[in-house]
C-alpha cells in the first residue's frame, strides 16, 4: 500500500480551488506589500550582550585591560578569540558574531609611547539597531580610556569603527529581509490550516476517510499548493524589497530560494498540525494568529534573541522564522554562502519532517 | 458467498456500546435497507464497513474480506455516499467527477470510460461546467452518487442519501440505485422513509444499538412480535385526531395508538373491536400492519420490557 496514496489528485484539485478562490491569491501577494511598507520602518531598541569576538594580534598587559573593559559593558558578551581576519569575517558572516574587537599588533608599545595606537571595531550592520548600539557603546569606551590613560588630555587611543555590511545601516536593510520570513510564515499556516478545516466543517474530509487515499496523501497533496504560493510570495517579497527599499541581496538568491523550501514545508506542516486541532475555521484563525506573535516577537525578527531571557532563546531555537530570518539576513545582508547556512537548511528540513509527520499521525489516529 | 456479512459485530466507543452483536448477511445485488433512530448505530455499521472504526467483537466482511486487515483493499472497491455528499462547491461537476476518479486511481483510459457512463447513468450532461455549489439538491445528489460509483464499486452505501430532498429527485435516485443492482452492485442503504423502506428487498431495523428485525418487507409485516395473537390493527378515520388519539390511549384493550395522517392507527384487542367502535364513535377499519406499524410495536415492546 502506498502511503502517499492520493497525493496526486489532492494536490489537483488544492491548486484548483486555489484558482476558484482569487481572494486567496489576492491575499497572499497584496497583504505582504501593505505590511512591508507599515513594518518597513525603523524600530529603535535597548540592546545588549551582543555576541562579539576578539582578535588580538599581539596579546599584552595593555590589551588584556581594553578587553576586559569590553567584556564589563554589559552591551557586548566575548563570545571568543581569533587569530586571523579571516577567521574573523567568517564568524560575522556565519552570524556568530555581529561585533569583532580588532587590536593591532603595535597597540602596547604605542600606548607606551603615548601616541596613536588604533583600535578596530567591526560590526556587523545588517542589524541596524545592534550596529548602532555597538558603534555608540565603542566610542564612549574609547573616550573614558583616553580620560584614564593620558593625563595631558591628548588622546592615546584612536577608536576606528567599520560597518562591515549595510554600511549605511538603514533601517530597512534590517527589518525587509526578516520581514519576508515573518510574512510568508503566517500566510502558509493560515491558509493551510483553513484549506484542512474547511473540508472537515463541508464534510468532504469523511468523505475522502473512506477512499483509498492515504493521510500523508492528503497532507502532502495539500501542502504543495501552499508551499508553492509561499514561493511565488517570497519570489515577489523579495521584488519589492529590492525595487521599492532598494536592498541588494550580497548573496547568492539561489541559497534564499533553496533554502525557502524546508522553511515553507515546515511552516505547512504546523498549519497541518493547527487542522488537526481546530474544529471550526474560526479556530483555525486564532490559533494560526497564535503562532504569528511568537514568530515575529521571539524570532529575532525585532529583538535580538541574544537579549532575551535563556528560557525564550530556547523557545526561538524551535521556531522555523527564527532560521529563516537567520538564512534571508545572512544571504541578502552579509552575502553568506549555502556552505555557512547549511545548518539553518537542516533544522528546517528536520521541522518540516517532524511536523509533517505528526501531523498525518494526529490525523490517522482522529479517523480510528 | 455474501458480499456483506456481519458476525456478533460490537463496537463500542468507550463505555457506550454503539453496535451490539449485529448479525446480519447481503448477497449481490440485493438492496438492503438499514432503519432505526437517529444514535441507533446505522451509520457506525457502515463505517466498521468501511475500515474507520474499531471492531470491539465479532466480525465484519466485505467481498470476502476482513474489513479490519484489507482496510485499504475494501476501500478500492467500495463506493460511499452521505447526506453531505462530499463535493467541493466550488469546483466544477467535472472536476468533482475528475477529482475522485484521481482518488481512486483510474488510468487515463480507465477514466475516459467511466467519466463518460456516469454521467449518460446520471444525465448530468448539461451541468459539466457548472460549479457543484450552484446545483440543486437533486443534481448535487446525483453528481455525489457519480462521483461515489466512477470507480465500479462492488457495494455502494448509501447513509440518509434523499435526507432534504424533493420527492421527484428521490424517485430518480431511487431508479438509479434500481438499476446499478440490477448490474449487480450491492446497496447498503440507510433511511428514515419508511416508503424507501418498503422499496428496500430486505430490511434491517436497529434500537439501541441492537438489530431488532430483519427480513424481506412483507416477513416483517407479518412478524409474529408485531402482531400479538388475538389482537389486531385499526384505522380509526374522525375529524378530530389529536383528542380522540388521547382517549383511545386510555382505553385498557387498545395497545398502542399512533397518528397518521388523518387517521388513527390502533393496535387492539380483535375481541374489543366493538367496543372500540362504540368508544370512538366510528367504526375502525381492520387493518395491514404498515412498515411503521411494525417498528413502532417492537421497540414499544423494547421499552415496556426495559
Amino acid at each position: 500500500m502506498n502511503r502517499f496514496s492520493g497525493t496526486v489528485p489532492m494536490m489537483r484539485k488544492e491548486f484548483l480551488h486555489l484558482r476558484r478562490d482569487q481572494g486567496t491569491v489576492i491575499f497572499a501577494l497584496l497583504i505582504p506589500v501593505v505590511q512591508l511598507i507599515i513594518f518597513g520602518f525603523a524600530l529603535n531598541l535597548n540592546v545588549r550582550q551582543i555576541p562579539t569576538v576578539v582578535y588580538d594580534q599581539a596579546p599584552s598587559q595593555r590589551s588584556r585591560e581594553l578587553i576586559e573593559r569590553f567584556r564589563a559593558a554589559d552591551t557586548f558578551a566575548i563570545r571568543g578569540h581569533v587569530t586571523s581576519d579571516e577567521e574573523l569575517y567568517r564568524e560575522i558572516r556565519q552570524g556568530h558574531a555581529q561585533v569583532a574587537l580588532k587590536i593591532p599588533a603595535d597597540f602596547a608599545d604605542r600606548v607606551l609611547e603615548g601616541r596613536g595606537a588604533t583600535v578596530q571595531l567591526l560590526v556587523d550592520g545588517s542589524d541596524s539597531t545592534v550596529s548602532g548600539t555597538a558603534l555608540m557603546v565603542f566610542s564612549s569606551l574609547i573616550l573614558l580610556e583616553n580620560q584614564r590613560l593620558s593625563n595631558s588630555g591628548k588622546p592615546i587611543l584612536e577608536a576606528r569603527p567599520a560597518v562591515l555590511f549595510n554600511p549605511a545601516t538603514r533601517s530597512p536593510n534590517f527589518f525587509v529581509p526578516g520581514l519576508v520570513a515573518v510574512l510568508v510564515q503566517i500566510m502558509v499556516i493560515l491558509l493551510v490550516a483553513l484549506s484542512v478545516v474547511r473540508e472537515r466543517e463541508r464534510g468532504t474530509l469523511d468523505q475522502l476517510t473512506v477512499t483509498p487515499v492515504q493521510p500523508l496523501g492528503v497532507m502532502v497533496g495539500k501542502m504543495i499548493p501552499y508551499v508553492v504560493l509561499g514561493f511565488l510570495e517570497i519570489c515577489w517579497v523579495l521584488l519589492i524589497m529590492r525595487v521599492v527599499f532598494d536592498v541588494p541581496i550580497n548573496g547568492s538568491l539561489a541559497t534564499l530560494l533553496l533554502i525557502a523550501i524546508p522553511f515553507l514545508v515546515a511552516s505547512s506542516g504546523i498549519g497541518l498540525l493547527i487542522s488537526t486541532k481546530a474544529q471550526s475555521q474560526a479556530e483555525a484563525f486564532q490559533m494560526s494568529f497564535g503562532t504569528m506573535l511568537p514568530s515575529i516577537f521571539l524570532s529575532g525578527y525585532i529583538f535580538p534573541i541574544n537579549n532575551m531571557p535563556t528560557q525564550f532563546q530556547y523557545l526561538s531555537k524551535i521556531i522555523p522564522t527564527t532560521y529563516y530570518i537567520d538564512v534571508t539576513r545572512g544571504v541578502i545582508l552579509r552575502g553568506a554562502s549555502l556552505s555557512e547556512l547549511w545548518v539553518n537548511g537542516a533544522v528546517l528540513t528536520l521541522m518540516a519532517v517532524v511536523t509533517v509527520a505528526l501531523a498525518a499521525r494526529q490525523f490517522q489516529r482522529q479517523l480510528s | 458467498m455474501p458480499v456483506i456479512e456481519t458476525k456478533d459485530l460490537t463496537i463500542r466507543f468507550g463505555d457506550f456500546t454503539a453496535v451490539d452483536k449485529v448479525s446480519m448477511s447481503i448477497e449481490r445485488g440485493e438492496v438492503f435497507g438499514l432503519l432505526g433512530p437517529n444514535g441507533s448505530g446505522k451509520t457506525t455499521i457502515i463505517k466498521a464497513l468501511c475500515g474507520l472504526v474499531k471492531i470491539a467483537s465479532g466480525s465484519g466482511r466485505l467481498l470476502d474480506l476482513d474489513v479490519r486487515q484489507h482496510a485499504a483493499e475494501v476501500r478500492q472497491r467500495i463506493g460511499y455516499m452521505s447526506q453531505r455528499f462530499g463535493l467541493y462547491e466550488d469546483l466544477t461537476v467535472r472536476e468533482n467527477i475528475e477529482f475522485y476518479s484521481g482518488v481512486y486511481g483510474l488510468s487515463a483510459e480507465r477514466h475516459a470510460r467511466r467519466f463518460a457512463d456516469v454521467v449518460a447513468l446520471t444525465t448530468i450532461t448539461p451541468y459539466l461546467d457548472r460549479r457543484a455549489g450552484q446545483l440543486s439538491g437533486g443534481w448535487k445528489q446525483r453528481l455525489a452518487l457519480a462521483c461515489a460509483i466512477i470507480h465500479s464499486p462492488e457495494v455502494v452505501f448509501l447513509d440518509e442519501p434523499t435526507a432534504g430532498i424533493d420527492p421527484v429527485a428521490r424517485r430518480a435516485l431511487w431508479d438509479l440505485v434500481f438499476l446499478l443492482s440490477g448490474q449487480g452492485v450491492t446497496f447498503l442503504v440507510t433511511t428514515h422513509y419508511m416508503d424507501e423502506a418498503e422499496r428496500c428487498g430486505r430490511v434491517g431495523y436497529l434500537y439501541n444499538s441492537k438489530l431488532i428485525a430483519l427480513g424481506t418487507v412483507d416477513e416483517l409485516k407479518r412478524l409474529p412480535a408485531a402482531n400479538p395473537p388475538g389482537t389486531a390493527r385499526f384505522e380509526i378515520n374522525c375529524p378530530n385526531v389529536m383528542e380522540v388519539l388521547a382517549s383511545v390511549r386510555l382505553l385498557p384493550y387498545v395497545h398502542e395508538a399512533t397518528i397518521f395522517g388523518q387517521s388513527i392507527h390502533a393496535l387492539a384487542d380483535l375481541s374489543a373491536a366493538s367496543a372500540l367502535a362504540a368508544a370512538v364513535n366510528v367504526t375502525p377499519r381492520l387493518i395491514e400492519a404498515s412498515l411503521e406499524d411494525v417498528f413502532v410495536t417492537l421497540t414499544n415492546q423494547i421499552r415496556n420490557a426495559a
